[in-house]
């Protein structure tokens, strides 16, 4: 940061007392430009890296997969194969390293908490009445407490967004503040599933919606609507937390989820990262892909490189 | 840390001749008195081909070539038919696009990302652009029975070889026109694989000819009497001395020359995107191009932000090899262009301004210049005022919209301009009064063959692209 930067970090907590205050803030945010954002997205895809760049980022996205199930159909079995992928995704290779995390609904966290306990690999949960959010607050709140209590230690929660998209930003404000505070020492995601907010205007107003909360992370979707993480949206949130950093000083992380599903988009995920945010978000603590079936190419593609040749789908496990 | 691997793209696709002779009348001949020069790769300096320089014979050999190619083959061929021969030519085009990019890459000195994903493209485009237009002419606007000039002599600068090849003989082959045309004296090769392509093409001969040499060259073809029509891009200094040699000839003459345009950044813009503006309008091609965005008049009041995040936008810019496909500033294309960058750089630094440039190491061999800006420049200041061709940018502020377009016109030139706002009102308010040929908003440097390009003032006149670009081409 720059120093003239640094001197202007502004104390922006006093904005959530008032819609008023919300709103002025939020809605003189610079705009965006949908064609020049989605062609600097485009331009960045087209670096490209290959050999020890190309391992070094399989690597550190193996290490950035938050690795999620998300089904009705998820038993405690399934769920604890899941756990065990995350601590050893390449069983044959000792050198790979575990993923991020673990995702699943509230439900199955004991399950999951049993097997990564003293891992590091984190354990999140889905609360606030994920996907829809459609619940009344005590609800969400409840989902949460009951979540972390299970053993999560991270929190993705859903904004409101038709309280979002009515204007209506303080109500959006103070439910991110108190399931923020139900959380307890638990990390919070929080998701704005931008596939519905369907302008870049709106996603750079939520990113910063959900920062001046408290979010510890932003993420892009719930996965369980038809357009979830692209690059130019993800583009456009770090752009907000990297401008959030210089005005208040706090780093918040980014998480695109859904809808990344090889190798080759996830090195795109990450030449956006370096180019945009720089290298101190080049850490699983700060950049999570939510994902289930990109660990797999991650895997058939790390063989590749140590080993010369692909080997096929039967020789990784099945999430 | 995340350091990107070295990526470079295959030198194998591209088979060099040691040497090269002039195309005349569809075939590589010697030149008459035997002069030739070589062309240099100005990212390593090594050299890559000998070309034959062409003096007065040997471009009166062409001019009579296509003269008589005129009269037999092309001017009485119908317009489906030349149609055909120009469809053809875009394809192979597409189909050796690689191998072109790779080569302008190698003698330009502009990154393969931008041959590839640029240059390339617009080239194919161009050609398919015009051909289409071959059998159409008399729906062009310009008359029943708009009929070809004869001869066509044509010069092109260095910048972007093989486009500028493209922008001048699609138009001139459509119409009905056979061309001589003599690419710069420092990238000559991809208009002699072009040649080939004609060969390729069943071309007949003689409508095309490509004469290779310097000035002088381009001296004898623009003042030679048997050419109808003369269309230059390049410096305004050459442009009027073509324009002095043409006056009071039958000649019809087009002009493209040089720019100093103002991309203009109002305090509601889009500052992420008009970051990525002004980067593509200054640093695209190394800042060789005639219509950048060579002066940044930015709003006073959001000046700090937009600078703050230009400088760390530009320090992402990877400066290297331009092989390698994630370099994005190639090599300048030559000494004589790195010492005109050098010296007025040094100019801006004595009369005051303030320099930056991002840390970046330069390769040790070839001509090489970093991006640089120049703040708190003025009006007066030759930075300002005189055309750079080189990856500088001088940042001027302004208070009001009426002193940006004060600001903006306040220049011998008029070739192009930019506007950042988010406010459409603005942008056309701004557009009506700005004095340049192309106006971008809220984008910079975008080309396409169906749109009419050019300048007015000291930038020029006659329009290249779209419709309008088959006027400097027809009897209208």
């Amino acid at each position: 940061m720059t120093a003239t930067a640094t001197s202007a970090r502004s104390d922006l907590s006093e904005l959530g007392r008032s819609e008023t205050a919300l709103r002025t803030f939020l809605h003189g945010l610079p705009g965006v430009d949908q064609v020049g954002a989605e062609q600097r997205a485009a331009q960045l895809g087209t670096r490209s890296i290959k050999t020890t760049a190309k391992a070094q980022a399989i690597d550190l996205a193996i290490r950035m997969v938050d690795l999620t199930t998300l089904e009705g159909a998820d038993t405690p079995g399934k769920v604890r194969a899941l756990a065990a992928k995350a601590l050893r995704p390449d069983p044959a290779d000792p050198t790979c390293p575990h993923v991020g995390a673990v995702c699943v609904y509230p439900a199955m966290v004991p399950y999951v908490a049993e097997v990564l306990r003293g891992s590091g690999v984190h354990l999140a949960s889905v609360a606030t009445a994920f996907p829809s959010g459609q619940a009344p607050l005590e609800i969400k709140l409840a989902d949460t407490r009951a979540a972390v209590e299970a053993g999560a230690d991270e929190i993705d929660m859903v904004i409101n967004r038709g309280a979002f998209l009515a204007g209506r930003y303080k109500e959006v404000y103070d439910e991110i503040v108190a399931t923020k505070s139900a959380c307890g020492d638990a990390h919070l995601k929080v998701i704005l599933e931008t596939g519905e907010l369907a302008t870049y205007d709106n996603v750079r107003r939520a990113s910063w919606l959900a920062m001046l909360a408290g979010g510890d992370f932003i993420k892009t979707s719930t996965g369980k609507v038809p357009v979830a993480a692209t690059l130019p949206v993800t583009l456009v949130m770090l752009e907000a937390v990297r401008d959030f950093r210089a005005a208040t000083g706090r780093q918040v992380g980014v998480k695109p989820a859904g809808g990344i599903k090889n190798t080759k988009d996830a090195i795109k995920y990450l030449v956006m990262v370096n180019e945009t945010v720089g290298p101190d978000w080049l850490d699983p603590d700060w950049f999570r892909f939510g994902a289930s079936s990109l660990l797999n190419d991650l895997l058939m593609q790390r063989t590749k490189l140590t080993t010369g040749v692909y080997s096929g789908p039967d020789y990784f496990t099945l999430d | 840390m995340f350091e990107y691997a070295p990526a470079p793209e295959s030198r194998s696709v591209v088979d060099l001749k040691p040497s090269y002779g002039l195309f005349i009348d569809g075939t590589f001949v010697d030149p008459t008195d035997g002069g030739s020069f070589k062309s240099i790769n100005p990212a390593s300096e090594e050299v890559l081909a000998e070309v034959a320089e062409a003096g007065a014979q040997d471009v009166d050999r062409a001019v009579r070539a296509a003269r008589e190619a005129y009269e037999k083959v092309w001017g009485p061929m119908p317009g489906r038919d030349r149609a055909k021969y120009l469809f053809r030519i875009a394809r192979i085009i597409q189909e050796r696009s690689r191998e072109l990019a790779v080569l302008e890459s190698l003698d330009n000195g502009k990154p393969i990302k931008e041959s590839r994903d640029v240059d390339l493209p617009l080239v194919a485009a161009h050609f398919f652009y015009y051909a289409g237009w071959a059998d159409k002419l008399e729906h062009a606007g310009f008359g029943a029975n708009p009929r070809p000039l004869g001869v066509a002599a044509q010069v092109i600068p260095w910048n972007f070889p093989l486009l500028m090849l493209a922008w001048k003989i699609a138009p001139a082959l459509a119409a009905g026109n056979t061309v001589v045309l003599k690419p710069a004296e420092t990238t000559p090769l991809t208009a002699l694989l072009f040649a080939e392509i004609c060969q390729q093409a069943d071309l007949p001969a003689g409508v095309v000819n490509i004469v290779t040499g310097a000035g002088d060259t381009g001296r004898a073809l623009v003042e030679h009497p048997g050419v109808d029509k003369v269309a230059f891009t390049g410096s305004t200094e050459v442009g009027r001395a073509i324009a002095r040699s043409v006056a009071g000839t039958r000649k019809k003459l087009t002009l493209e020359l040089g720019g100093k345009a103002a991309n203009i950044v109002f305090d509601d813009a889009p500052v992420d995107q008009a970051v990525e503006g002004i980067v593509n309008g200054i640093f695209f091609n190394q800042g060789h191009v005639c219509c950048a965005g060579s002066r940044l008049l930015v709003q006073e009041n959001v000046a700090d932000r937009v600078l703050e995040s230009l400088k760390r936008r530009m320090a992402q810019l990877r400066v290297g090899d331009p092989l390698d496909k994630n370099t994005d500033i190639g090599a300048i294309n030559s000494a004589a262009q790195l010492e005109r960058i050098r010296e007025l750089s040094d100019a801006g630094s004595a009369e005051g301004a303030e320099r930056w440039s991002p840390p970046c190491e330069l390769p040790e061999r070839g001509f090489w210049f970093a991006p640089t800006i120049f703040t708190g420049v003025t009006q007066a200041h030759r930075i300002a005022r005189e055309e750079i061709f080189g990856p500088v940018l001088s940042v001027l502020t302004f208070r009001t919209p009426a002193e940006a377009v004060e600001k903006a016109n306040n220049t011998p030139y008029g070739l192009s301009a930019g506007i950042w706002t988010d406010k459409g009102s603005r942008i056309l308010w701004t557009a009506d009064r700005l004095r340049a040929g192309v106006v971008w908003a809220n984008t910079f440097n975008k080309f396409d063959p169906t749109s009419p390009f050019g300048g007015y003032k000291e930038s020029g006149y006659g329009r290249e692209g779209g419709r309008h670009g088959l006027e400097g081409y027809l009897n209208v």
